[in-house]
């Protein structure tokens, strides 16, 4: 019997595998990086609540996040909550906004400012932290002064630039078969060189910016370590109550012939 | 069966001579025999029942919170999950609960295909596990609209439009589902109502004929045999076995089996890599900014991929539509003899193997972009799934003839 129920398993989980086969999406650019972030990491979380409100909360909101929260979940003590945290005016139990009122946003940048809530989940962990790095000295062809590799002409300017300081993008050209078969030259991006300088190395800023991705990740989900750790005891139980409904089963069948 | 009544006194007896409770009980559990030889295929419908139970009982609890409307609808489902105690599992488990719905039904209508239990005398069964099916496929999409994200928004706007490929009324009845000239709240509003009065109400009463339907012609088996034509002295089938305890036992295992997976998914990959849970359903619907690939939710997708592999849009919808009701015919394409495919010749058993294996590609075409190779391999698929049900009567009748088993085959563990 037990064969039986390995099979009824290997049927799931060949359903269930065929769905991660699905999933996986290939293709990355040789210069796209793994946030390699970690949720559980309590001390990234805060410097990176601590980042997003420097830099962030200015433009971007997050709408479904109150403060009180937020400090509740990282562990920060309410005094200091009050004091770090919170914005003037604004009372600790409500929800993050952003200062900037949408209508001057959309004067200013073409479009407001997304709200962040879940842009962690809509572009996952690794997007952002690509999107946070790429940005690149690009004074002729935008208005704000820099582009982005991993988003184009992105209106967004670069807001941590007095931390990364502002990159130059280095492009060699390619011959490529464009439409009709006609050689055409593109131009591929290579390196990044050292432009303007920020107030953190290269390596620092990584790290600043791996703590704000960090947090934007636990604010998309914000129940998901209390999910694990409840799981794991969900999932005991219920192996230990399939075994002894297993072995009840067994006892009844001895009948059957 | 009256007997069970009589020399008992209290409470049961008082509660039985008011209500059937331990004539039901003798009928339909310990007075139904079921075949002894069920494997671990006929855990699904059993499941079925318990995920559609589940779905109902979450459901209750999002509906607590949920506002349908355009403006209120996807914010109510990040407030809920955020805010209310445990709806940050609650509401999950519904969301995932539909895919693991399908899976069950898939695995459910897989079994009887490959067993033959849709041929006589259980056609009807059959027929009004279909009709469950269209009515869960219907349940299923005003489901996935609800939330009102940017996919459930587009995936609408995609499977709205294809009732406008029908001519003459098209336009008119795409109106008439949306109740307006595009999705906005008279659909969410509507589809609401569906989704938690409507639909729900025809699934169970559905469910309640297909059992009773069960009930009447009684279980098929992995053999394909009928049970009923060998019966004991004491009336009873010899390979029939009482459904209470035997059965109600070995589900039981089922279920924890079942609830182990599910549970996996939900607390550790509760969006399973973007299947269940697609990534531009994390932004909020938004008419003018398009998701890269637009792709229903994957058990949509075989028919998609069939609907995308036509050039023109109208045969397209047609043909989708064929391949969706063809299944309804099954038990009268089956020209075989013999009922499960272990009795079947070798062309019978290519047959449902090609197809199986066609299904799934098809539903992994139907998530990929429909360009390049994936338009060529879709249409030689969709080929194939057509062939299926075009060879059916010819193949079956052929090799589904050899002889079968006096009884069923078990092995007394």
């Amino acid at each position: 019997m037990p064969t039986k129920f390995a099979s009824v398993a290997t049927a799931f989980a060949l359903v269930l595998g065929a769905g991660a086969v699905f999933a996986n999406e290939g293709g990355h650019a040789g210069w796209q990086r793994e946030a390699d972030n970690e949720v559980a990491n309590l001390p990234s979380l805060q410097r990176g609540a601590r980042n997003f409100l420097a830099y962030c909360s200015g433009c971007h909101s997050l709408r479904f996040m109150r403060y009180s929260r937020l400090a509740q979940d990282l562990k920060i003590p309410d005094d200091q909550r009050d004091k770090y945290l919170v914005r003037p005016g604004d009372k600790f139990t409500d929800y993050i906004r952003s200062s900037m009122p949408a209508k001057d946003a959309n004067e200013w940048f073409g479009r407001a400012p997304p709200d962040l809530s879940l842009v962690a989940r809509s572009r996952g962990a690794d997007w952002l932290f690509n999107f946070l790095t790429t940005f690149y000295a690009d004074p002729t062809s935008r208005q704000t002064g820099v582009n982005n590799l991993t988003l184009p002409g992105t209106a967004m300017p670069h807001v941590l630039a007095s931390v990364q300081g502002v990159p130059n993008a280095v492009w060699r050209n390619v011959e490529t078969a464009g439409p009709e078969g006609k050689p055409m030259t593109t131009r591929e991006f290579e390196k990044f060189e050292p432009g303007v300088t920020g107030s953190l190395s290269p390596e620092q800023y990584d790290e600043f910016v791996r703590d704000t991705v960090n947090f934007l990740q636990y604010v998309g989900d914000p129940t998901q370590l209390e999910r694990e750790g409840l799981g794991i005891w969900v999932v005991l139980f219920l192996l230990v109550f399939t075994g002894i409904a297993y072995l009840l089963k067994k006892e009844y069948w001895k009948d059957v012939r | 069966m009256s007997a069970v009544i009589e020399g008992k006194s209290g409470f049961r007896s008082w509660l039985n001579k008011r209500l059937p409770v331990d004539q039901f009980m003798a009928d339909q559990l310990t007075g139904y025999y079921a075949p002894k030889n069920f494997n671990v295929w006929y855990f699904f419908g059993s499941l079925a029942l318990l995920v559609f139970v589940m779905q109902i009982v979450t459901g209750i609890f999002v509906t607590m919170h949920f506002k349908p409307g355009e403006t209120t609808a996807w914010d109510s489902v990040q407030v809920m999950v955020r805010e209310v105690p445990y709806m940050w599992l609650i509401q999950p488990m519904h969301a995932i609960g539909a895919s693991f719905f399908f899976v069950v039904v898939y695995l459910h209508m897989a079994r009887a295909m490959m067993y033959g239990s849709y041929k006589a005398p259980r056609e009807l069964l059959w027929v009004i596990g279909m009709l469950i099916y269209l009515a869960l496929m219907a349940e299923a999409f005003m489901g996935y609209v609800l939330p009102f994200g940017n996919m459930s928004y587009w995936g609408a706007q995609v499977i709205i439009n294809l009732f406008g490929t029908i001519p003459g009324i098209g336009e008119a009845l795409t109106e008439w589902i949306r109740g307006d000239y595009g999705i906005g709240d008279a659909t969410l509003n509507r589809f609401f109502s569906l989704h938690v009065i409507a639909l729900p109400f025809i699934i169970a009463l559905l469910v309640l004929l297909h059992l009773v339907a069960l009930r009447q012609v009684g279980s098929n088996n992995p053999d394909g045999i009928e049970i009923k034509e060998k019966l004991g002295a004491d009336g009873k089938p010899l390979d029939g076995i009482p459904f209470h305890p035997y059965y109600t036992l070995k589900d039981i295992v089922g279920v924890g089996l079942f609830l182990t997976l599910f549970a996996i998914v939900v607390f550790f990959v509760p969006t399973f890599g973007g299947l269940f849970m697609e990534a531009p359903n994390f932004e909020p619907a938004n008419p003018v900014s398009t998701p890269e690939h637009i792709a229903p939710v994957w058990y949509f997708t075989p028919y998609y991929a069939i609907l995308r592999a036509v050039p023109d849009q109208r045969t397209g919808a047609l043909l989708m539509a064929i391949s969706v009701l063809a299944f309804v015919f099954l038990p009268w394409l089956d020209r075989a003899k013999n009922k499960s495919i272990r009795y079947r010749g070798l062309a019978s058993k290519l047959l449902l193997g090609v197809f199986f294996i066609t299904f799934v590609v098809l539903m992994w075409l139907g998530l990929k972009p429909a360009e390049g190779t994936y338009v060529l391999l879709a249409r030689i698929f969709t080929a194939l799934y057509f062939l299926f049900f075009i060879l059916l009567p010819f193949v079956s009748r052929a090799d589904g003839n050899g002889p079968v088993p006096e009884r069923v085959t078990y092995h007394a563990h």
